[in-house]
């Protein structure tokens, strides 16, 4: 499709602009000013066609099955964009008097109590933007804690099944990766966790239910040798769906734990974001949370609420609060479903998810074959005339459902992995199981279908190595 | 309760006996069972949708909008063309993830194309992101990229770069042990002097903002001659992006890395967030840039496609050697921003331009006013210093009044006391100014 | 495509050739194969100081990056610019016009511990059986 650039012609434009109600005594220097302003000249109908035929070219859990592993695309409830856009929430500037903005506190002061006794933990900072900005900002407090403690240690643990995200942040935090083995069983690997923690360990990042969604059947010992060590337990909390409600990772022994208020609380992805990744710590971390945090007042049974400056903090890692709509959906979400609600929830992504286990399983090559969390991953091997999982996504599409997360965890070759997510129902799963096994039977009989999917799309397929190669990222005319 | 869950407990019961368990609990065998939650977790009472939405309000009821707020140190109140919420609104880009699938996620892909090429350009770049968290924590992870591409471990910023990105680069460089010098301000803006004495072969990158923190445009050229001098690089952000529309684009004035806050861009204030990171650069460190990055290529039949492109450079790929861990960003805010952009198109120009008359028409009426003085001589866009006698009383007052005056600096800066920044823009109407200037007269003549 | 009879071989899947008291080091037919298409190639600085057996340049793919490890120790004298604009070439001729710097050898000795040919043929044949 045309770009917004091409559409651009001289002389129109969507909006008008105020008439001037000052007196025009314009005073920046001339020298200072642009010359020239590239930007669309289009019609406001020119606007509107050029991005609702855009999002005709796109797809949302709204309109089909979304299952990409360890990315949770849940329903997002309505009722929770509208109540994200009520101008008090939306309007409110974040410099206002702490007694214009108690409405705002009282939220975030609740959210991040629901959050503790989801986890377990003891304090809760909402300023992270994401998932990966929740694990920096938990390494980054790995980090002071042992400064503080006058301890000089410059390692973290990491499986090899683990998020890109984990080796990265270490990296960012001045610290050196120290990779674990997993086990046959797809678990951590203890024997090569003992082998390789040592007095310069900072601490272990650990995503559970891992990537291959498995829950670690030896979480309490694997806790235990690294708290022996000295070291802390970070809890990577992708995967959160699978449990709120059943277990608490704080009870288990993490020391730490950051949600994704976009994956397992139902906010929508929006293309990439806004996401929100809250930090949960136990007591002995609280006082390194980033500023402010929110502290809750009584005075004769009324309560106010203020912002909470620790010296010892980590500093700010975003400017202001955190992606405070974001912080609203989360609430209204908990608050809609309950203590009962988020519990059933857990249970029917995880009966969902073993449900699709034990029909694909006899199509598709399972590498581990044990009941799985909200996710389990699958693999190409079994596949004929070399088709891989990359034709396997493509064909997909052209069923009208998004593809699974591949070629991810990277010690799966070929991976697939499928997460349902709570808010499918049992048809839209056999669907699509159907649909993966009409693909294994394509394969065999007409491949070049599956080889050269998709077919039903805007585009064919399209070249990632052309877009590398000869770099276009902007617009020329 | 509200439930979102699509199952009848006939279904369940179908699937259970496909899987082969008799009850949900078998599913979780693998928890450690003296673990297992025997008691519901303590949250309050699943509701329905009519109670959500009353007990919503009444808590969004306990916020306050202000009659008149003249706020804006980072997050700016500005016009919102209806075409943005119509088309973010969208399901098909409201709930879609980011688009690792190319072939189905085309619209998202070509807006990002798009908002690119407009950020490129509005800040005279070889290339853009398609979005960081925030302006804050894109100029912490410019500081990292300056470091990283130079081999070195310091970095200078003016201490007029609004406090907060100030701290949040500190936080990020505290972790890469990273030096982080504060360059003076005199006047208003960064002292040159200080920076040339501060300044040496050791240093990535000298980080400015422009307009600054009191609103006042920097000498973006000078600083970047002094960086450039120094084999440093400049980093040159903004907090105020409309300003874009009227100013020289910080690429053309030696700019190595733009940083920009795209709040402006068509996005409400919603107490700080989700607002949008702008992140571009010169071609030379295209590589070295964080986050997403979408490319145009085409299909297997030669049409035009986008993609995202670059991954090797990010955390999914690099892994530990990564320069960044981002991955999710802020995709529907920077498709906000693009629709923002598209509607109001070349009258960027125009709407500066009335941000700028009206912040000088509010400057030159509450100087008129008894006890209001002049702080600062330099050019500024949309904000302003004035000092004001026992201003945190004057303050508190009109905020019982329903008026928030603006900020008092000496919170971020004890060295100017009784200074307030005030914010004017397009929305705010001249009546609107000569109601404050009023009631500040009177506010301040009670105080005296 | 057969690995010419007058080069060296590393386990890393690269080739060198001998010349004068430069060497020229590229990767093998094999490896460009297991890097899939490749898109870009960081090229290192001159005169920068190579280590055998350490890493000292990245090849990048669509969906990997991999490091290249020095076959021998020296200081590099040259780079193939030509791959800045076309980094296929060294999927195209991986022996030829895709090869990827010259270094000034410290050490001659060490090219007496790379494989020969028909080592390296030998050696592919068990990494591909693993």
């Amino acid at each position: 499709m045309i770009t917004i650039f091409e559409k651009s012609k001289g002389g129109v434009s969507a909006i008008e602009i105020l008439k001037l109600d000052v007196p025009d005594t314009g005073r920046i220097p001339k020298e200072l000013e642009r010359d020239f302003l590239e930007l669309p000249e289009v019609s406001e109908i020119e606007v509107i066609r050029h991005y609702i035929q855009l999002s005709r070219r796109n797809f949302g859990v709204d309109l089909g099955f979304y299952p990409l592993g360890s990315c949770t695309m849940k329903y997002s409830p309505k009722i929770n964009e509208e109540i994200a856009n009520f101008e008090g929430f939306s309007g409110l500037h974040p410099y206002v008097p702490l007694s214009f903005s108690q409405g705002s506190l009282k939220l975030m002061y609740g959210l991040s109590s629901f959050l503790k006794e989801i986890s377990g933990m003891d304090a809760v900072s909402l300023q992270p933007a994401a998932g990966a900005h929740g694990e920096l900002t938990g390494i980054m407090i790995m980090k002071v804690y042992f400064e503080k403690k006058q301890e000089k240690r410059t390692k973290i643990m990491i499986p090899d099944s683990a998020h890109g995200t984990n080796p990265a942040t270490v990296t960012m935090c001045g610290f050196t990766c120290m990779q674990v083995k997993s086990s046959s069983k797809g678990s951590l690997d203890i024997d090569d966790l003992k082998a390789k923690i040592d007095s310069d360990t900072v601490g272990l990042m650990l995503t559970n239910p891992n990537t291959l969604g498995i829950f670690d059947e030896n979480i309490l010992e694997i806790i235990k040798i690294v708290h022996d060590n000295g070291s802390l337990v970070y809890c990577d909390g992708a995967n959160l769906n699978a449990n709120m409600g059943i277990v608490r990772v704080g009870d288990l022994g993490f020391d730490m734990i950051h949600f994704n208020l976009h994956k397992t609380f139902s906010t929508p992805h929006g293309c990439g974001g806004p996401g929100s990744g809250p930090l949960g710590v136990k007591e002995y971390l609280a006082e390194f949370l980033p500023n402010p945090t929110i502290i809750e007042e009584k005075n004769g049974g009324r309560e106010s609420y203020k912002l909470d400056y620790s010296k010892n903090s980590i500093g700010k890692v975003k400017a202001f609060y955190g992606n405070f709509t974001v912080l609203v959906k989360a609430y209204a979400y908990i608050m809609g479903l309950g203590a009962e609600g988020i519990k059933n929830a857990a249970e029917n992504a995880v009966l969902n998810a073993n449900y699709m286990m034990s029909k694909l399983k006899k199509h598709y090559n399972l590498p581990y074959d044990r009941i799985c969390q909200h996710e389990f991953v699958i693999d190409d091997s079994r596949m004929e005339n070399n088709v891989t999982t990359n034709d396997i996504a493509k064909r997909l599409l052209d069923y009208g459902f998004h593809a699974p997360t591949v070629y991810f965890p990277l010690i799966v070759k070929g991976a697939m992995m499928i997460e349902p997510t709570e808010t499918e129902s049992k048809e839209t799963l056999d669907r699509f199981c159907d649909v993966m096994i009409k693909i294994k039977e394509e394969s065999k009989t007409d491949q070049d279908k599956v080889k050269n999917a998709p077919w039903k799309m805007p585009v064919k397929r399209v070249d990632a190595v052309k877009a590398a190669r000869e770099l276009d990222v902007v617009f020329n005319k | 309760m509200t439930n979102y869950i699509p199952n009848s407990d006939k279904d369940k019961k179908l699937m259970m006996d496909a899987i082969g368990i008799k009850n949900t609990d078998e599913l979780f065998t693998d928890i450690p069972k003296e673990k297992i939650l025997t008691n519901p977790l303590n949250l309050p009472r699943g509701v329905s949708e009519i109670e959500l939405r009353q007990n919503m309000k009444d808590i969004c009821k306990k916020n306050i909008i202000p009659k008149l707020s003249f706020l804006g140190a980072g997050c700016y109140n500005h016009f919102i063309p209806s075409t943005v919420n119509s088309v973010i609104s969208r399901s098909e880009f409201l709930t879609a993830y980011t688009p690792y699938q190319p072939e189905i996620s085309q619209g998202s892909l070509q807006i990002m194309y798009e908002f690119q090429s407009m950020i490129a350009s509005l800040s005279g770049m070889d290339a853009a992101n398609a979005s960081m968290y925030d302006g804050a924590s894109a100029l912490a992870e410019a500081a990292s990229v300056t470091c990283l591409s130079k081999g070195k471990n310091t970095i200078l910023i003016s201490k007029s770069v609004h406090p907060e990105y100030r701290d949040v680069v500190r936080t990020y460089m505290k972790a890469r042990d990273v030096n982080v010098i504060e360059i003076e301000i005199k006047d208003g803006v960064t002292d040159k002097d200080d920076l040339k004495n501060r300044v040496n072969e050791d240093v990535a990158a000298v980080i400015v903002q422009s307009p600054n923190f009191f609103g006042i445009i920097e000498d973006q050229e000078k600083i970047s001659d002094i960086a450039h001098k120094n084999n440093a690089l400049m980093v040159s952000c903004v907090t105020e992006s409309i300003s874009l529309g009227i100013l020289k684009s910080p690429g053309s004035l030696g700019a190595d890395i733009f940083i920009g806050e795209g709040q402006s861009f068509g996005l409400t204030p919603s107490f700080g967030g989700p607002h949008l990171g702008l992140f571009a650069v010169k071609k030379e460190l295209v590589r070295k840039m964080p986050g997403r990055i979408v490319g145009k290529t085409s299909d297997a039949d030669g049409k035009d496609a986008y993609v995202l492109t670059l991954q090797a450079r990010e955390q999914h790929i690099r892994r530990e050697k990564a320069c960044s861990n981002i991955c999710t960003n802020q995709g529907l805010c920077a498709i906000a921003a693009s629709v923002y952009l598209s509607t109001v198109g070349k009258k960027l120009k125009d709407l500066a331009y009335q941000n700028m008359q009206k912040a000088h028409y509010a400057f030159d009426t509450l100087l008129q006013v008894d006890g209001c003085e002049k702080v600062f001589e330099n050019p500024f866009f949309n904000e302003f210093v004035l000092k004001v006698k026992n201003s945190r009383e004057i303050k508190s007052k009109l905020e019982e009044k329903n008026i928030i005056i603006g900020l008092l600096l000496e919170d971020f800066y004890p060295e100017l006391k009784d200074c307030i920044l005030f914010c004017v823009t397009e929305l705010t109407r001249k009546e609107d100014i000569d109601d404050l200037a009023k009631e500040l007269s009177v506010a301040i003549g009670d105080s005296l | 495509m057969e690995n010419p009879k007058e080069l060296k071989y590393t386990k890393e899947h690269e080739w060198v050739k001998v010349e004068e008291d430069n060497v020229v080091i590229g990767v093998t037919d094999f490896a460009q194969h297991l890097l899939t298409d490749i898109v870009f190639v960081e090229l290192p600085e001159m005169g920068k100081e190579i280590e055998q057996g350490k890493p000292f340049m990245v090849i990048e793919s669509v969906k990997s990056v991999s490091d290249v490890y020095a076959s021998v120790s020296g200081k590099i004298s040259k780079v193939n610019e030509d791959l800045q604009d076309n980094s296929g070439l060294v999927n195209d001729d991986p022996f030829g016009r895709g090869w990827l710097v010259k270094v000034k050898i410290k050490d001659a000795k060490e090219i007496d511990k790379l494989m020969s040919a028909e080592e390296y043929e030998k050696f592919c044949k068990e990494e591909e059986n693993k």
